[in-house]
């Protein structure tokens, strides 16, 4: 056994509104740069649709992930590494721009200069590649809302095998937002198709990234990546991807697109694996093995052989104590909600999802009958075959069994906890119908509809568990704002990170929120009034204050922390990070 | 005049080709890259770009045969000169031209798919015109040279070829290519500039060709960076920018 960590994400499909909050802030953190104006590291898809780029996941055409050779091994789908160096001078299916869209401006000099006139003027798109004047006829998310989708949704190749039914009733047809980023998969193909060894996976977190200085722009891990999540910087000549955010994972807290998520759909926690079993997981013969095949990877991080085996493997206390934590593990490996996207691509992804219900209730809804009764549920379910064939199609290789179960439990969910809403007598039998006590349906329950922000997202850094002190939209009673104590127990980041401050986290520096975890000291004594406001200041002179201390020796008894009382481990990241604390 | 050129210049060349490579490759690792314009434009890209950098390894195959292997050791090996040259020729034409017609189609493809052409730094213009030029005049002392005869049968393995390897070992005979025709002396002339400019255009990706792709794992693991002084991320701050204190 060997004992990898890996931070994983679950998104819960039913409570995403599809307002593309997540993929504005992403790209104002990571890709609002010349060259990346195509890119979205985070997108989110209306489906059936096309996605972005248009029809991803026809890998007959695009030749992404692995395939499994007839002698059992797994092969890149694009072929072999010979295969791969003879065509590194031009990559033989690499999406063009057109694909994923051309990114354009617009001319708004026009508007702004126009003189008093009888017509309006018009801003006029310009293409961001050519400069020129352009037409928009296509964009990462065009068939938005399934706009346009009797034209391009036919073409999803997801459709494959229903596309029929789905045609002849398309009137009343189903809909939901898939939001995707990098899978940070644990056998990832970008990594494997990389000729330069640039693309690596991170053995303390599992974040996989790309070592820009080691990049030599070949473009096999765009070809390589099956989600399509490796973009390619035309500026810089460099490969780029999603970071899952790591700057903000190793001070504790969660990512750019989970933190903004309007829905509080995202939960981000760790999951513990065996490194050793990956590959054969990875090699199973039949598609619809490869779901239980991957969870069979998973660690159960209650138990103590694994406790042990993980602590061997040099993964920290307080990660095993946030893998126990971890809402992630739950979904996936507890009450089994989760599932993960395309597990037929065979890299092992670990950003997965709860299927939406949605479709089912949207059609019981419909035609008048009470949608929150299990009975009406579990028969909607096994009637509306199209649903959850098409969840199959995305979630599970094909197999529409585990999308079944998942279903059942969230509609089982649904009417029980509507009981218990009413003040009626809950109903046991209920949760029983699909294998679970009543005690996990009610947890399950809090975790997908009313977790807080520390329950969402259990990222053990040195203070994880005080997280949820800095997300911006409260979380927390407002009110609590108002106490004492907590106004003089400024937070573990220093000034700005307490309950009530009002410093935004989002707009922090990353190396700012870090130089305040790491420095030994809260500053000045852990009072706020001692920082200097750097928006504030005038340039003139240096205000007491205005660095942190930062003497070396300090011990870790100075940081009196709650989180601290874990241990004086911080994440193996930092060990010889040049705060000289963690040892 | 002559020891200028054919001893002075060649080392300066030289030495700015090593030197600037070991330059480039500490501070400027981010810019080690060709910048492909793949994105852009597929189609002409497909056929152009191998068949020229194929193209261009025959080449350089060709080369080396000619300039390093001295002929008395083909001529120990018994090769006659005769069948020297159609060796040389059978596989150098084939390469040369398709490393032209490649080079035609990359040309033709930046200047008319506008993305391409305005991705284009002038400092690609000038390296462009550069080995083109060398390019042409090798193809042309090929031709006119060696198949046609034009102006005279020249024999390089007399003359250019033990020039360029004396200068390896720092005593290079200048009237060697004073005697050569004039095609020679420009081609090699230019491609001495060609190399002096060398690290400092894109063609530095010639060396990062992936050889180690063959013998690592597939899937790369490391640690999260601890180098001291490193912040968060990936790699050491740029000089100058180190955390301080
Ligand atoms: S999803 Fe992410 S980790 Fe997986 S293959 Fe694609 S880029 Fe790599
Ligand atoms: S994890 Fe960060 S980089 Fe990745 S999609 Fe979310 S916000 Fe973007
Ligand atoms: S922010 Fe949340 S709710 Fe909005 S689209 Fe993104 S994932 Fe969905």
């Amino acid at each position: 056994m060997r004992v990898m960590a890996q931070m994983a994400m679950v998104m819960n499909l039913d409570k995403c509104i599809g307002c593309h909050t997540c993929s504005v802030t992403c790209k104002q953190a990571w890709t609002n740069r010349s060259g990346m104006e195509y890119v979205w590291f985070n997108n989110v898809e209306t489906r059936p649709g096309l996605g972005y780029p248009r029809s991803y996941e026809d890998q007959e055409e695009w030749k992404g992930g692995w395939v499994r050779t007839p002698a059992g091994r797994l092969k890149l789908r694009s072929g072999g590494r010979l295969n791969r160096l003879l065509n590194i001078f031009s990559n033989p299916k690499m999406p063009s721009i057109q694909d994923y869209y051309e990114p354009w401006t617009y001319d708004y000099e026009t508007l702004l200069n126009a003189p008093a006139q009888e017509n309006f003027p018009v801003a006029v798109p310009h293409s961001l590649i050519s400069g020129k004047q352009m037409n928009v006829e296509w964009s990462a998310n065009w068939d938005d809302d399934l706009g346009g989708s009797r034209q391009h949704a036919a073409k999803d190749p997801m459709l494959k095998g229903i596309e029929d039914k789905v045609k002849m009733e398309f009137d009343e047809t189903f809909m939901f937002y898939l939001p995707r980023i990098c899978e940070h998969c644990l056998n990832p193909s970008c990594a494997a198709a990389c000729p330069s060894g640039a693309i690596y996976k991170r053995e303390e977190d599992g974040i996989v990234l790309v070592d820009q200085d080691k990049c030599r722009g070949w473009r096999m891990c765009v070809t390589g990546c099956p989600y399509k999540k490796v973009y390619f910087n035309h500026k810089t000549g460099k490969a780029e991807k999603c970071t899952f955010c790591y700057p903000r994972i190793e001070v504790g807290i969660p990512t750019v697109c989970a933190e903004t998520c309007v829905g509080r759909l995202r939960y981000i926690g760790l999951m513990l694996y065996d490194a050793d079993k990956v590959l054969d997981a990875a090699s199973v013969e039949d598609d619809h093995d490869l779901y239980e095949a991957q969870r069979a990877v998973f660690l159960d991080p209650h138990d103590p052989v694994v406790q042990r085996e993980a602590e061997a493997a040099g993964i920290p206390g307080d990660w095993i104590e946030a893998a126990k934590k971890s809402p992630v593990w739950k979904l996936i490996s507890e009450y089994k909600v989760a599932l993960p996207l395309h597990p037929e691509y065979r890299t092992m992804p670990m950003v997965w999802y709860i299927p939406p219900l949605s479709p089912v209730v949207d059609v019981i809804k419909d035609t008048g009958y009470d949608a929150e009764d299990h009975g009406n549920l579990f028969a909607a379910i096994d009637a509306l075959r199209i649903p959850v064939e098409y969840l199959a199609n995305l979630f599970t290789a094909g197999d529409p069994a585990p999308v079944d179960l998942v279903l059942r439990k969230l509609a089982a969910m649904r009417s029980y906890m509507r009981d218990i809403n009413l003040g009626r007598d809950p109903q046991a039998h209920i949760p029983e119908a699909v294998g679970m006590t009543e005690e996990q349906m009610y947890e399950m329950f809090r975790l997908l509809a009313i977790a807080k922000y520390d329950e969402r997202y259990v990222i053990p850094s040195a203070h994880g568990e005080e997280a949820h002190a800095l997300e911006e939209t409260a979380t927390d009673c407002p009110v609590s704002d108002y106490d004492d104590e907590l106004m003089e127990l400024s937070g573990p980041f220093g000034e700005g990170s307490g309950r009530g401050s009002a410093t935004p986290v989002a707009v922090e520096n990353f190396r700012m929120l870090q130089t305040r975890q790491t420095s030994d000291t809260l500053v000045a004594g852990g009072a706020k009034r001692g920082r200097v406001n750097l928006l504030n200041w005038d340039g003139k002179g240096v205000p007491a204050g205005m660095f942190p201390d930062s003497e070396k020796d300090a011990s870790v008894a100075t940081v009196d922390g709650p989180a601290q009382l874990d241990g004086p481990h911080a994440r193996p990241d930092n060990t010889a990070g040049s705060d000289g604390k963690v040892t | 005049m002559s020891t200028f050129l054919w001893v002075i210049f060649p080392y300066i060349c030289l030495a700015i080709f090593v030197v600037g490579h070991v330059w480039r490759y500490q501070y400027d690792k981010f810019g080690w890259t060709t910048r492909s314009s793949q994105l852009y434009e597929s189609k002409l890209l497909r056929i152009g770009s191998p068949l020229f950098h194929f193209g261009m390894l025959g080449v350089v195959a060709g080369h080396f045969l000619g300039l390093v292997i001295p002929q008395s050791l083909t001529d120990r090996l018994g090769l006659s000169h005769e069948a020297y040259h159609i060796i040389a020729l059978a596989g150098g034409i084939p390469a040369g031209i398709a490393a032209v017609v490649g080079l035609a189609i990359l040309v033709y493809r930046r200047r008319t798919v506008g993305p391409v052409f305005s991705a284009t730094t002038v400092n690609d213009k000038v390296m462009y015109a550069v080995l083109a030029l060398v390019i042409f005049l090798g193809m042309w002392n090929t031709i006119a040279g060696s198949l046609l005869t034009i102006g005279g049968e020249y024999n390089y393995r007399d003359g250019v070829s033990p020039w360029f390897r004396q200068i390896f070992w720092f005593q290079p005979d200048a009237s060697l290519m004073e005697g050569a025709p004039l095609g020679f002396q420009l081609h090699a002339f230019l491609a001495f500039v060609l190399f002096a400019m060398w690290p400092f255009t894109r063609l530095v990706h010639v060396f990062s060709a992936p050889i180690g792709y063959f013998t690592r794992p597939y899937i790369v693991y490391r640690s999260r960076d601890s180098r001291p002084g490193a912040a968060t991320g990936t790699r050491a701050p740029k000089r100058g920018w180190e955390k301080v204190g």
